[in-house]
């Protein structure tokens, strides 16, 4: 991981260095070596840029309000699940592919914090690979601890959806040579378990979870489709803006509506569940809308290419009538 | 706030039998910002309106509410009203009490209480209102009418005396439609082609109407005021311009055994044909599926002995494009095939027909040159029998249609008192469940036909017909005497239901005509509005909007054109100002909309937007306004609410669903 | 949050004679006019039925549906043009992938899917309409009240 890092800065260098480019989106620790968030790098600061096992956010949607520059172009580093929300922008014009420099960075899946910690490993002081990437030694202040990698990803990269890229200009490493990222389960199977539950059941789930929200929009501010300038729950005129969840309709209403306006146009990339401060698995409401869009209109990822008609913006003759959701064996 | 008015009307005892008009005009009067709350008998009456106006001028009122029938009936009316009073007419909000209120709900109270919230849902709504402007949009003074029967000749006739220019689109080599085919006409026995052809003669001399024969609609766009057509032409595989429609290559060509559709498939065509001598235009199409050349590759026959060199097999189709004010649909009808009616032996027996078979037996330019025979053994007919209501009235939907097809009757009265004119020893019986004769001279013409001819009418359906030895067995029942009756009969008719041409349904899908479950043309008002469709700029004439006799469909062909030369006889159209707009502070510019916009309505600019302070060039789509019709996809697309619709905002609808759930 | 499954005590009682609230959009062309034809035909259904009028069933946005729910429907019908025969060509295609995807959420959710409703009704289907909407009211009527998707705010 450590020669990555070095590779990729020295190769963001040389980028900067030539003039067409003149700042890169890259990832600074923060006091916590786990505590990881995007920044803007220029050539004075560019050593500073880490790029380790907690680099998860992703930085295709820093690119709609990165500051434009006419002559140069901003580099952004894209592991292959981020390549997905790239196209996707690109797509809706949300981003002008023709001033960025996307470099595909390889990824062999990003580790959860909680999940060390939860092995009783306290006072992290920085996390280190071996060689074949499956093993981890994690620096503690009372000595180091050894983990397997494969225990401690990230929910999301439980169900990776491979090392290719489907955009970037260029790749750090070709993604034949890339190693392998983790293998991925079926990720339709929680979806599944809960389609498959009793009604109340499942309106228990869904009120235990949705009843945490604290309503900080940090999955509105992360996910890399909500790009609105103006989300309609900001805007006073649209009449259903509110600042808090004042009860569960507002609950139910905020993640409904919010997983509606992305449905067809989320990639799967689960930064909104990420990033939720009260683990809400909010990755299960995109998730089911992508099942059915797959299910009733064909399968469909969103992000797999540039410029493609969503689901939500297309139509058959022949498409299922709604009531299909009521003939549906749950 | 706005000072709003509300006017609850009574419609005579319409509404007001239902509903207490006067509990919901005082309980409307203490909703917010409403100043004025009256009732009245009718209040798009004269005096109705006087009461609006006034209270408009009196009580200086920005916005009125109208609690009376649907605004399908009179939002026009009360639009007119407040607009002449200097009120923008969009600031009128109508809550149907009587169609959806009073009409269907008897609970007084149940609708006296929905009365008053459907009122507060257009309170709220008509608060959220502002003034909307219609802009002009030229017109395109040129008609398009699809069908080339008696109603597309009319109407295409009728446009073209006003000055206009009318492109007839017609799917056969010919106009002239059923029409041409039949032998007489009821009640007068007017010849039909005497009176048909000359209409055929006129539209194909009147230089201000084209003939797209053999051709069909392939494509429109638009709206009214401005269509584009693709009308591909189908190959006839003869130059239209050069063929002089003398025939010779009919006389010639070998391959001779083809059925003559025009002759109901009772005798046989060559080949290359004309459809009948008075066929306008006067040329030959080539059928490549019968063609000997088409077939192997040898023959040309016809070629060869062609003067003028007409003939071209290489003939492709080609494809005019043009733009049109207004479309007027005339694709007529069908009678079915009586195929799935095994008990009248339609399938088995040549001798049992339908009545437009009957036609072509009886018509001089038919097959027999109208010796009326019968055809398995060449005699004169002793006996007819003529069967009503095949496939109409039924319940049976595989087979039957729901509706009376409503020119049997009388044709059958025709049928018969032209058989007994030319051959009184034939017999008739007529088996029917009523006859209908309302029309002008139709009861006295259907008691001719029974008291001075001596037709036997008999009401009772027919069970069975069966192959007797030389004739037929015909088995039914005589409800009134209430007895079976068994006889032989030389023939059999069949008055088979009519039904919508079946390129009638593709048209309707195209041109968002609405049609009803038969698939007729649905009609814009079925009392007030019979010759348009829902959609403006589509007007309808003859039996494609239901069955009806001739002069029906000539009066309303003449309708139909009419509106037609109202319409294209202005220059410009106002526009619907209840349109798409978007807020380019709010729209990111990500060109969903555009993905469903039916009209490519919506395009995308790069625009200077200041908000909240900032100054920055932004991509944000703009809704061309000529071209929007106001559908509202493209505001549920986007997320951010950018997009809105006027008359229909979003916070116009959720106020009414506040209201309404108060 | 979990107030919206509680009943509390007085609510029991007010229950028996509880009406629902259904409200039903409809577009202008098709089942507006539907609505219209089933008043002049006199085809009737419960006046607990209230119709707010849309351009097309493609204007419909899911979160006009979830504020209806919100302020105290109990159920919610969308009414357009048969597919094919959309004014606008193919404005009830999309709503149909949207209301499907909607509804197919709120189940999710453990919402009772039957509270929400997809239909096509032409302009001349009056007798549709009222068989649809006095079949919808039923369907209500034993759902009853709409308990897990209201806001107690707004609950008389």
């Amino acid at each position: 991981m450590r020669e990555m890092r070095d590779k990729l800065v020295s190769r963001v260098k040389e980028l900067l260095a030539d003039g067409s480019c003149d700042r890169v989106i890259g990832w600074r620790a923060g006091e916590f070596c786990y505590d990881v968030t995007p920044e803007i790098f220029t050539a004075d600061n560019v050593d500073e840029m880490i790029f380790d096992d907690f680099c998860g956010p992703n930085q295709s949607k820093y690119l709609v309000n990165a500051p434009k520059s006419d002559d140069k172009k901003i580099i952004v580093l894209l592991k292959p699940c981020d390549s997905y929300s790239y196209n996707e922008l690109i797509t809706e014009h949300r981003i002008q592919p023709e001033k960025i420099h996307a470099i595909g960075v390889p990824c062999t899946g990003m580790v959860d914090i909680d999940k060390i910690r939860a092995k009783g490993i306290a006072g992290i002081t920085g996390i280190e690979e071996d060689e074949a990437g499956t093993m981890l030694t994690v620096h503690t202040i009372y000595g180091d601890s050894t983990v397997a990698k494969k225990d401690v990803l990230e929910d999301r990269c439980y169900f990776c959806k491979g090392k290719k890229h489907v955009a970037g200009d260029e790749m750090l490493v070709p993604d034949e040579e890339a190693p392998d990222t983790p293998e991925a389960g079926d990720r339709m199977a929680e979806v599944a378990r809960l389609e498959a539950m009793a009604p109340q059941e499942r309106f228990d789930f869904w009120r235990s979870q949705l009843s945490k929200c604290i309503r900080c929009n940090a999955c509105r501010n992360a996910c890399p489709a909500c790009t609105c300038r103006t989300c309609v729950f900001d805007n006073p005129a649209s009449g259903v803006s509110a600042k808090v969840n004042v009860n569960s309709f507002e609950e139910n209403m905020f993640h409904i509506i919010r997983a509606f306006h992305v449905a067809g146009r989320c990639t799967d990339c689960g930064e909104c569940s990420r990033v939720c401060p009260q683990n809400i698995p909010l990755h299960l409401l995109n998730r089911k809308f992508i099942k059915d869009i797959d299910e009733l209109y064909g399968t469909f990822q969103a992000g797999a290419e540039p410029d493609v008609r969503g689901p939500l913006v297309s139509y058959t003759e022949g498409d299922a009538e709604a009531s299909v959701v009521l003939r549906r064996e749950n | 706030m706005q000072r709003i008015g509300v006017f609850v009307c009574w419609c005579g005892s319409n509404i007001a039998a239902t509903v207490d008009v006067k509990a919901v005009a005082e309980a409307l009067g203490k909703q917010p910002g409403v100043v004025v709350s009256k009732d009245y008998q009718y209040m798009c009456s004269a005096s109705g309106q006087n009461l609006i106006r006034e209270a408009i001028r009196d009580s200086r009122l920005d916005a009125v509410v109208i609690c009376a029938c649907s605004p399908h009936m009179h939002e026009a009316t009360f639009r007119k009203c407040v607009s002449a009073e200097g009120m923008n007419p969009y600031m009128l909000e109508i809550a149907n009490i009587r169609e959806q209120d009073s009409w269907v709900h008897k609970d007084r109270k149940a609708a006296t209480e929905k009365a008053i919230s459907l009122g507060t849902a257009a309170i709220a709504k008509v608060q959220l209102n502002a003034p909307l402007f219609e802009s002009p949009n030229p017109v395109t003074k040129r008609a398009l009418v699809i069908g080339g029967g008696i109603a597309g000749m009319q109407t295409a006739l009728d446009i073209a005396e006003a000055g206009f220019k009318v492109d007839i689109v017609e799917q056969k080599p010919t106009i002239g439609g059923k029409m041409a085919q039949l032998d007489k006409t009821f009640p007068t026995l007017d010849c039909s082609s005497c009176i048909v052809t000359p209409k055929m003669v006129d539209v194909g001399a009147n230089e201000n109407i084209t003939i797209y024969s053999y051709s069909e609609v392939e494509k429109v766009s638009g709206f009214i005021g401005s269509f584009h057509a693709t009308i591909k032409q189908k190959p006839r595989y003869v130059d239209a311009t050069k063929c002089t429609g003398c025939g010779l290559c009919t006389t010639k060509c070998p391959s001779k055994r083809n059925l003559n559709e025009f002759n109901m498939n009772l005798n046989m065509r060559p080949a290359i044909y004309i459809p009948f001598a008075q066929a306008v235009p006067l040329v030959a199409t080539l059928d490549p599926t019968a063609c000997i050349h088409f077939k192997t590759g040898k023959c040309g026959l016809c070629q060869k002995v062609c003067e003028a060199g007409a003939i071209d097999y290489d003939q492709q189709p080609t494809y005019i494009e043009q733009d049109y004010g207004a479309i007027v649909l005339a694709t007529g009808y069908n009678q079915i095939k009586p195929t799935k009616f095994d008990e009248y032996l339609y399938n088995n027996s040549p001798d049992v027909v339908t009545s437009l078979e009957f036609e072509r037996m009886m018509s001089a330019s038919g097959p027999t040159a109208g010796d009326l025979r019968v055809p398995s053994t060449g005699k004169r007919p002793r006996n007819i029998v003529f069967i009503q209501c095949v496939g109409s009235r039924g319940k049976d939907t595989c087979r039957e249609k729901p509706y009376c097809s409503k020119v049997c009757c009388m044709y059958t009265a025709k049928h018969t008192i032209l058989v007994k004119d030319h051959w009184p020893e034939v017999d008739c019986t007529v088996f029917y469940i009523d006859v209908r004769t309302p029309g002008k001279n139709f009861d006295e013409f259907y008691r001719r036909a029974v008291e001075e001819y001596g037709v036997h009418y008999i009401k009772g359906m027919v069970g069975k017909v069966e192959q007797g030895d030389g004739c037929l067995k015909v088995q039914a029942s005589d409800l009134l005497n209430n007895r079976q009756i068994h006889m032989n009969a030389d023939l059999v008719v069949l008055a088979a239901a009519v039904e919508p041409d079946p390129s009638a349904r593709h048209l309707g899908t195209m041109l968002t005509a609405s049609m009803d479950t038969n698939d007729f043309f649905s009609e814009a008002h079925a009392k007030l509005r019979p010759v348009e469709s829902p959609t403006a700029g589509i007007y309808l004439a003859g039996m494609c909007q239901g069955p009806k006799d001739i002069p029906e469909t000539v009066a309303q062909a003449s309708a139909a054109a009419s509106k037609v030369i109202g319409l294209l006889s202005k220059d410009h159209l106002m526009s619907n100002p209840c349109i798409a707009h978007s807020d380019p502070t709010l729209c990111n510019g990500c060109s969903q909309c555009t993905n469903v916009c039916a009209y490519g309505a919506i395009s995308y600019q790069d625009q200077m937007v200041v908000y909240k302070g900032v100054r920055e060039t932004r991509r944000v789509a703009v809704v061309n306004e000529a071209v929007c019709q106001g559908c509202g996809a493209c505001t549920v697309t986007c997320p951010s609410g950018a997009m809105d619709l006027r008359g229909f905002a979003n916070n116009q609808i959720m106020a009414e669903v506040d209201a309404i759930c108060n | 949050m979990q107030l919206t499954e509680e009943k509390t005590a007085g609510e029991t009682a007010v229950e028996e004679e509880y009406t629902p609230l259904i409200v039903a959009f409809c577009c202008n062309w098709c089942s507006y006019s539907g609505a219209d034809t089933a008043g002049s035909s006199r085809f009737q259904y419960p006046a607990n039925i209230k119709i707010v009028r849309v351009p097309c069933s493609g204007r419909v946005n899911p979160l006009f549906i979830l504020r209806a729910f919100q302020r105290g429907a109990d159920g919610v019908i969308i009414c357009g043009c048969h597919p094919g025969d959309c004014h606008y060509t193919t404005g009830n295609y999309y709503a149909r992938r949207r209301m499907t995807l909607l509804f197919s959420m709120l189940d999710y959710l453990g919402i009772e899917p039957e509270r929400i409703r997809m239909e096509w009704v032409s302009a001349a289907e009056g007798a549709k309409f009222a068989a649809v909407m006095n079949d919808f009211a039923a369907t209500i009527n034993r759902l009853g009240k709409n308990r897990k998707l209201r806001d107690l705010r707004c609950a008389k």
